[in-house]
C-alpha cells in the first residue's frame, strides 16, 4: 500500500454535479405517454487527488461505466462539469482535446474486443504513437519500453504475433501497454479482469498496481467487485442508480459499511471460505428500474430502513467521520426512528 | 441406499477439430451422491461444461461421448438409444444454462414456455399444468401474475428463476447448473443461490453446479471436483477440498482469491503460464509446467487418482507430501518464477 500525501496532493480531476440523461423509447412510445429519460449518472460529485487509486463500485446499471466514459469526454455530460488539472473537461475540442486523450486512457474490459484482431502487437501499440506524432524511430524502442512495463518477459517475442496467439493474461498486458505507452497521467480501467481466469487475474492486477506506484498514476478502477477493488484502491466510491450512495477509504467500507445499501452488497461478497455467514441479505428483493426510479432516495424500495422523509426527499452526500453517505439516517437533523 | 444417484466413470469427451481430435474430457471420475450439490469447478477450457453437458447427452455436433460410463441409477446412459436418452431429459435430468435468455425463446410468454414442458413432455392436460406452473413460480419466488410476461419483462436474476422453475417443473432427480449466477450482480448472485439451496433441500434432488468460482463452491456446495486440463485433479468433501487441498493446482487457486474477510495487506499471487494447448497435451501430468513442485516424474507419467484420505481424491505424484506442500504453497516466493 502507498501512502498518499495530502499535503502536496491536490485534486487531479473534479466532478461537480454531472448528469448523464438519456431519452429512451421511440415514437410509440412516445404517443403512449411513456418515453422517459434514464439518468445513467445524476448529479455525481467527487474529487480525485493526484496518485490517488479510486474504485467506482456498483452494480449493472449503477453508471459506473457511464462516468467513466464521461471522464475519458467518450460521452458528453448532459450536465454539470469535469475539470482535470485545472481545465474543464466538458467543453475540449480539437487539438486541446487531444491533448487531453493522450494524458487520460481506458484500460478496456475485454482485451478480446480491445485489440484488433488483424493487427500485430507492433501494430496495435505503435497506433496511438502515430496518433501522438511519435517519431517512427522512436517507436519501436518505446513499445519494448512498454511491454517490459508490464512484464510481458522478452517483449521482442511477441512484437509480430497476433492477438489470438496470445493467452488472456498477456494480451490484458498487452491493452495496459497500450494505455500506458504515451505516459498518461491518469487511467480509467474498466473491470480489466472480468474476463481473465482466477489464477491468471492475480498476475495481472499486481501488474498493476505495480505500473500504478512506479508511474504515480491516478486511476479509476471501475468494478462490481468489492474484493478486487479492496486490492488496488485505497479509496471506493459506491453507486447506485446513478448516484454515489456511499465515498470513502475502502478500508472502512469493507469493515463497517455505512449506507444501507453498501451494507448489502458487502454482506453479498461472496467469499471462498467455507464458514461463512448465510444469513438473509439486508435487502429487499427486485431488480433497481433505472427507468422508473423511486422518489426521494432512490434505494429506499429495498432498504430495510426506509422511513417516512426517504420517499420525500433525496439525501444529499453529508460527511460521516471518514467518508461521505447520502442516507438519511445519517443526518443530525433527522429523528431516527 | 449409499448408491449414489450418479456415477461419471473413465468419462472420454473429444471433438472433432481440422483434421484431428481434441480430447476436452480426459477420463473423469466421480459421484454425485443423494440429495447433494456438486460443485464442478475449474478454469476456461478445463472440461467442467463438456461433462455437464456429456451427462445430458447435448453437445456440440462435433463432439463424441468416446470411452467411460455415465451411470444414472443404475443404468449407464452413455450409450443408450437418443429414444430413451430423451425420455430423461426433463423428468430425471434437467438443465439450467448459464444465460437464461439463451434457453428462453423470445417470442413466448414463460407461461406457455412452462407449459410446453409440462404438457408435452409430462402429459399434463391444461389444467392440471395451469396449477404446476403457479405453484412453481410460488416456489422459485415469483408472483404468478408474472406468468404472462414475456422473457424480455423480467431482469437477469428473475429470468434465471424463471429457468429454475422450468428446470423443476417435472420434478428431475438431478439438475444440473452451468454457471447459473456467473452474469448476475453479487446481490442477485446470493439471492438465487439461496433459492437453489432451499429448493434442493426441501425436493432432496441433487445439484451439479458448474463454476469457475471457487467462492460459490465454498457458499453452496457439499462436495466438489476441481478439474484442470480436461482431467479431474482433486475430489472431495468441499471444506476438506478448500482448506485442506492436496492438489498444487487447489492450493494455487486459493491464493489467487480475494478474501474479503482476510488481511488488507494480503497479497495476491497468480498461477504463471497458463493451461496446455489440449491438442498436444504434456506428457505427464498436466498441471507440470505450471507447479512450482513438479519433479521429474511429473513430467513422465500421468498421476492417477489416488484416494488417500477417506472420500478425498487427488492426482498428484507427490500427494502424500500434501501437508509440507501446503505449508509451502502458502508462501508467495514458492510461485515465482525466475526470471
Amino acid at each position: 500500500m502507498r501512502a498518499s500525501n495530502p499535503q502536496t496532493a491536490e485534486p487531479l480531476v473534479s466532478v461537480r454535479d454531472v448528469q448523464l440523461h438519456y431519452r429512451v423509447g421511440g415514437v410509440f412510445s412516445a404517443m403512449r405517454g411513456r418515453s422517459s429519460v434514464v439518468k445513467a449518472v445524476d448529479g455525481v460529485s467527487f474529487e480525485i487527488r493526484r496518485g490517488e487509486s479510486v474504485g467506482l463500485l456498483g452494480e449493472s446499471g449503477c453508471g459506473k461505466t457511464s462516468m467513466g466514459r464521461l471522464l475519458l469526454k467518450l460521452e458528453e455530460a448532459t450536465g454539470g462539469e469535469i475539470v482535470f488539472a485545472g481545465e474543464p473537461v466538458t467543453g475540449l475540442k480539437g487539438a486541446a482535446l487531444k491533448r487531453y486523450r493522450a494524458k487520460a486512457q481506458l484500460i478496456f474490459q475485454n482485451p478480446f474486443d480491445a485489440v484488433n484482431s488483424r493487427f500485430t502487437i507492433r501494430a496495435a501499440l505503435s497506433e496511438p504513437l502515430e496518433n501522438a506524432g511519435i517519431p517512427a524511430a522512436e517507436r519501436e524502442g518505446r513499445i519494448v519500453k512498454a511491454l517490459e512495463l508490464v512484464r510481458l518477459p522478452q517483449p521482442q517475442q511477441f512484437l509480430d504475433r497476433y492477438p489470438h496467439q496470445l493467452s488472456g493474461g498477456q494480451l490484458q498486458r498487452v491493452v495496459m501497454a497500450r494505455a500506458l505507452i504515451l505516459e498518461p497521467d491518469f487511467v480509467v480501467a474498466d473491470e480489466p479482469v472480468s474476463m481473465l481466469d482466477v489464477s491468471v487475474r492475480a498476475g495481472v492486477l499486481n501488474v498493476f498496481r505495480d505500473v500504478r506506484d512506479r508511474l504515480g498514476l491516478t486511476a479509476i478502477y471501475i468494478s462490481h467487485d468489492l474484493a478486487l477493488v479492496r486490492y488496488v484502491c485505497e479509496r471506493t466510491i459506491v453507486m447506485y442508480l446513478g448516484k454515489v450512495m456511499e465515498d470513502g477509504p475502502t478500508e472502512d467500507i469493507v469493515r463497517e459499511p455505512l449506507h444501507p445499501y453498501t451494507k448489502a452488497l458487502v454482506a453479498a461478497v461472496p467469499v471462498p471460505q467455507p464458514d461463512q455467514s448465510h444469513a438473509p441479505l439486508p435487502i429487499g428483493r427486485g431488480a433497481p428500474d433505472p427507468r422508473n426510479p423511486p422518489s426521494g432516495c432512490v434505494f429506499r424500495d429495498r432498504c430495510p430502513y426506509a422511513f417516512e422523509r426517504c420517499p420525500r426527499e433525496v439525501p444529499r452526500l453529508r460527511r460521516v467521520g471518514t467518508r461521505q453517505v447520502a442516507c438519511h439516517l445519517f443526518d443530525d437533523t433527522t429523528e431516527r426512528p | 441406499m449409499t448408491e449414489p444417484l450418479l456415477s461419471v466413470r473413465n468419462l472420454k469427451v473429444s471433438y472433432a477439430v481440422g483434421g484431428g481430435a481434441i480430447d476436452a474430457v480426459d477420463g473423469a471420475s466421480f459421484d454425485v451422491p443423494r440429495g447433494s450439490i456438486l460443485g464442478l469447478v475449474g478454469e476456461s477450457g478445463c472440461g467442467k461444461t463438456t461433462v455437464a453437458r456429456a451427462i445430458t447427452r447435448v453437445i456440440a455436433d462435433n463432439a463424441s461421448i468416446t470411452g467411460g460410463e455415465i451411470v444414472f441409477e443404475g443404468r449407464d446412459i452413455a450409450a443408450i438409444p437418443e429414444r430413451q436418452m430423451n425420455a430423461l431429459r426433463w423428468r430425471d435430468i434437467a438443465f439450467i444454462p448459464q444465460s437464461a435468455m439463451n434457453s428462453l425463446d423470445p417470442v413466448y410468454t414463460v407461461e406457455s414456455q412452462l407449459h410446453e414442458v409440462l404438457r408435452r413432455r409430462g402429459g399434463m392436460d391444461r389444467r392440471a399444468a395451469q396449477a404446476r406452473a403457479q405453484e412453481l413460480f410460488e416456489m422459485v419466488g415469483i408472483e404468478t401474475n408474472r406468468l404472462r410476461d414475456y422473457p424480455h419483462q423480467f431482469s437477469g436474476g428473475m429470468r434465471q428463476r424463471v429457468a429454475i422453475a422450468l428446470a423443476l417443473a417435472l420434478n428431475p432427480k438431478l439438475v444440473i447448473a452451468d454457471e447459473p449466477v456467473t452474469a448476475l450482480d453479487v446481490i442477485v448472485q446470493r439471492q438465487i443461490l439461496d433459492q437453489l439451496r432451499a429448493l434442493q433441500t426441501m425436493l432432496g434432488i441433487s445439484v451439479i453446479l458448474v463454476t469457475h468460482d471457487i467462492s460459490v463452491v465454498a457458499y453452496i456446495c457439499d462436495r466438489t471436483v476441481v478439474m484442470y486440463a480436461g482431467r479431474i485433479a482433486e475430489e472431495g468433501p468441499m471444506e476438506a477440498v478448500l482448506t485442506r487441498p492436496m492438489h498444487p493446482y487447489t492450493m494455487g487457486l486459493r491464493n489467487a482469491f480475494p478474501d474479503l474477510n482476510g488481511a488488507a495487506s494480503g497479497i495476491l499471487t497468480p498461477i504463471e503460464g497458463a493451461p496446455p494447448n489440449l491438442a498436444s497435451p504434456p506428457q505427464g501430468c498436466r498441471f507440470a509446467p505450471r507447479c512450482p513442485f513438479a519433479l521429474e516424474v511429473c513430467t513422465k507419467g500421468q498421476p492417477p487418482l489416488r484416494e488417500l484420505v477417506p472420500g478425498h481424491r487427488v492426482a498428484c505424484h507427490r500427494a502424500d507430501e500434501a501437508p509440507v506442500l501446503r505449508e509451502l504453497a502458502a508462501k508467495t516466493e514458492t510461485w515465482l518464477v525466475p526470471a
